[in-house]
């Protein structure tokens, strides 16, 4: 079964292309906007999009994506309704779409069912900030059953053991967290990202992301020279809160959108090809 | 023999560490740190020695002369945690953590509190310690319990209010793992209750067992045996699993949980976690939890700050489900009831938590036959709670 996420990686990888990877709050405000805006995120070059399901407990985030799971929940969006927008949006689109999204809403919804009805929906993967390798063998084996993703995380605290044995088997993708601390807004690239990275592509060829704190094409443009993909979360759900349904948002995001692609284009980074190996 | 967390954390299927990955190291140098700090005598000798000069150990074990005429049924034993220095059961833990940050070299300590006795025992801890402590507690607690957020002060912390969700202790707990997540290279988490995930829920029930211990010896020295039931109140769980750990293996002895059952089991307005609850993950361990159908976590209700928790310590629901500990509820009417009962006929001023126990404690010893002894865990006092029973006898 081929996944769309490394599909497109390795379309991106023969442009000698870096992903953009774009998170926004599923049901924010609510979800006929989040349908309307996977399209939009695309259209302005989005390679990856991340829906987030929201939780009522999101310990790994901080104010701005808490204060959009509150607007989501009080929309009344859960998962089910999430991966029926997919669904839908799957007649449309083929960009790679992932969930991220808290363990307890999948143990709720039933390990084994959610990985089932996301394949069916056309989800190519699951990020799970709160499942640490050492508990995440059940929910991987269901998604691997479907042909699905199980995106694994590493943090700048993880240290050469457990990146080993974090991205032993990656798919897809590996989720670099830039910082120590939770998603959100930051003014400065971290000093030490450059070592991190070179660490973590010591012990894997998969294409590595770097998510949290990346929220300006300069900062995009300074990261994307040690990773192949780039997250964009907080910058844009920001954005999304503070124009709610107002009718320019689309145009808002649009824009941003395609200002944090340009420098992952081929011709605008520095010609230096990532060694990812697929 | 009972010999959990297993290697992994797990109490059978509960338990385990769900936290993000930026912390997972955090968790594996705790682990290590304490297992270091077990085998070495010398942490053992330097704990003991302010649990005994600071804290006041070991608690009396005070045989309740005026409330077994009350109960007219078994004989009643109160062990007196709130005659603990703080006074509550907390700060057994928390000089143990804070030590063990002292020898890992961390210099800035963090926690969270609902009602605020594990704010204020971290606070005197860290104070005593010398290192840098900042509580996180809920606007609405801090509301409740405006006399520990000066007393917190007082000793030197910050209380950051919290202003997210329910702005109670849950959200207190999410703030100080955001913290943690943050500052993880130089600071140490003071976690308060057996919740929360491996190893904190062996760690603080290591350091509240001595509650149990002490109990067993106090019972055997003036009844020649041990207790025929033993009663504590519930929020996450750790004043009862004190008391419970070291009965574990004596199968005579009853040993009963009290949550709180708030307006009552059938509104939603309870903390009622393994009365009610359903199995899912909450603030790192997989456990009883009180969500909604699509896993959202639901606000809790007591009238005591402590209990009101949409959580419970994993060995808690190990031992519920292993039916070896069994697990009632009371009301807020009920825990006020018990909580005048015991100002009365002892002249002791019990917390709003303890008085949970206590209440069972009235319906159930009634029933049993004057050769019968329980051991009620009175786990804090209720000073910090006059003001607001006051408010609440008012309305009544």
């Amino acid at each position: 079964m081929n996944n769309r996420i490394s599909e497109k990686f390795s379309q991106l990888i023969s442009k000698k292309e870096k992903a953009l990877i774009t998170f926004i709050t599923a049901g924010d405000p609510d979800l006929e906007t989040t349908a309307e805006l996977v399209l939009t995120l695309e259209k302005a070059g989005a390679d990856v999009i991340e829906l987030g399901v929201p939780y009522s407990d999101p310990l790994a985030d901080g104010p701005i994506i808490q204060q959009a799971s509150q607007r989501a929940l009080k929309s009344g969006t859960n998962l089910k309704k999430i991966l029926q927008l997919v669904s839908r949006l799957r007649q449309t689109t083929q960009v790679p779409i992932i969930l991220m999204t808290y363990y307890n809403p999948l143990i709720r919804y039933g390990l084994e069912r959610v990985a089932r009805d996301a394949a069916g929906a056309g989800v190519d993967g699951f990020i799970v900030p709160d499942l640490p390798v050492e508990e995440s063998e059940e929910f991987h084996t269901f998604l691997a059953g479907n042909g699905l993703y199980l995106i694994p995380l590493v943090a700048p605290t993880s240290g050469p053991d457990r990146i080993a044995n974090i991205t032993g088997n990656a798919e897809g993708f590996v989720y670099c967290v830039s910082l120590t601390g939770v998603t959100g807004i930051r003014d400065k690239v971290p000093d030490d990202l450059q070592g991190f990275m070179e660490t973590v592509r010591r012990y894997t060829g998969a294409p590595l992301a770097v998510g949290f704190g990346v929220s300006t094409a300069q900062q995009v443009a300074v990261i994307s020279q040690h990773c192949d993909a780039v997250i964009v979360g907080s910058a844009l759900v920001k954005n999304i809160g503070e124009k709610g349904k107002s009718p320019d948002l689309t145009e808002s995001v649009y824009k941003l959108v395609r200002s944090l692609k340009e420098p992952l284009k081929s011709e605008s980074y520095d010609g230096r090809v990532s060694v990812s190996g697929r | 023999m009972y010999e959990l967390p297993d290697k992994r954390g797990h109490f059978g299927v509960f338990g385990g560490k769900f936290v993000p990955e930026t912390l997972m190291p955090a968790l594996t140098e705790l682990e290590e740190a304490y297992e270091e700090a077990k085998n070495d005598r010398s942490f053992f000798d330097e704990l003991n020695r302010y649990l005994k000069e600071y804290v006041g150990r070991p608690s009396l074990l005070y045989y309740a002369g005026g409330l077994t005429e009350y109960c007219r049924g078994a004989k009643i034993y109160l062990k007196r945690e709130d005659l603990n220095h703080t006074g509550a059961h907390k700060i057994n833990n928390t000089i143990g953590q804070v030590l063990l940050a002292k020898r890992m070299g961390k210099k800035r300590v963090i926690a969270e509190t609902g009602a605020g006795q594990h704010g204020v025992a971290t606070a005197t801890a860290a104070a005593l310690f010398g290192l840098e402590c900042i509580v996180f507690m809920g606007e609405e607690d801090i509301k409740r319990q405006e006399l520990n957020v000066f007393r917190m002060k007082l000793l030197g912390a910050r209380v950051e209010p919290v202003s997210s969700g329910s702005r109670t202790l849950k959200d207190a707990m999410n703030e100080a793992i955001r913290d943690w997540v943050t500052n993880v290279r130089t600071t140490f988490y003071v976690l308060g209750s057996v919740g929360g995930p491996h190893p904190y829920p062996m760690i603080v029930r290591d350091f509240q067992k001595i509650i149990g211990e002490e109990t067993k010896k106090q019972i055997l020295e003036k009844e020649g045996r041990l207790p025929d039931y033993i009663i504590a109140c519930v929020g996450g769980g750790s004043n009862a699993i004190g008391i419970f750990y070291p009965f574990l293996q004596n199968e005579d002895v009853k040993l009963i949980g009290v949550e709180a059952a708030g307006h009552g089991l059938d509104t939603p307005y309870h903390a009622a976690t393994l009365t009610r609850g359903t199995k899912g993950v909450l603030h790192g361990a997989y456990s009883y939890v009180l969500q909604d159908d699509d896993g959202q976590i639901l606000e809790a209700h007591s009238v005591s700050a402590g209990l009101d928790y949409p959580g419970v310590g994993p060995e808690h629901s190990y031992l519920k489900e292993s039916g070896r500990v069994e697990y009632a509820s009371v009301t807020d009417s009920e825990a006020l009831d018990a909580f005048q009962v015991l100002c009365r006929t002892e002249g002791i001023i019990p917390a709003l938590e303890s008085s949970h126990a206590i209440a069972y404690g009235l319906k159930l010893i009634p029933q049993l036959g004057p050769d019968k002894t329980v051991v009620i865990n009175l786990s804090g006092r209720g000073d910090k709670d006059v003001q607001s029973v006051a408010g609440l006898l008012e309305v009544k």
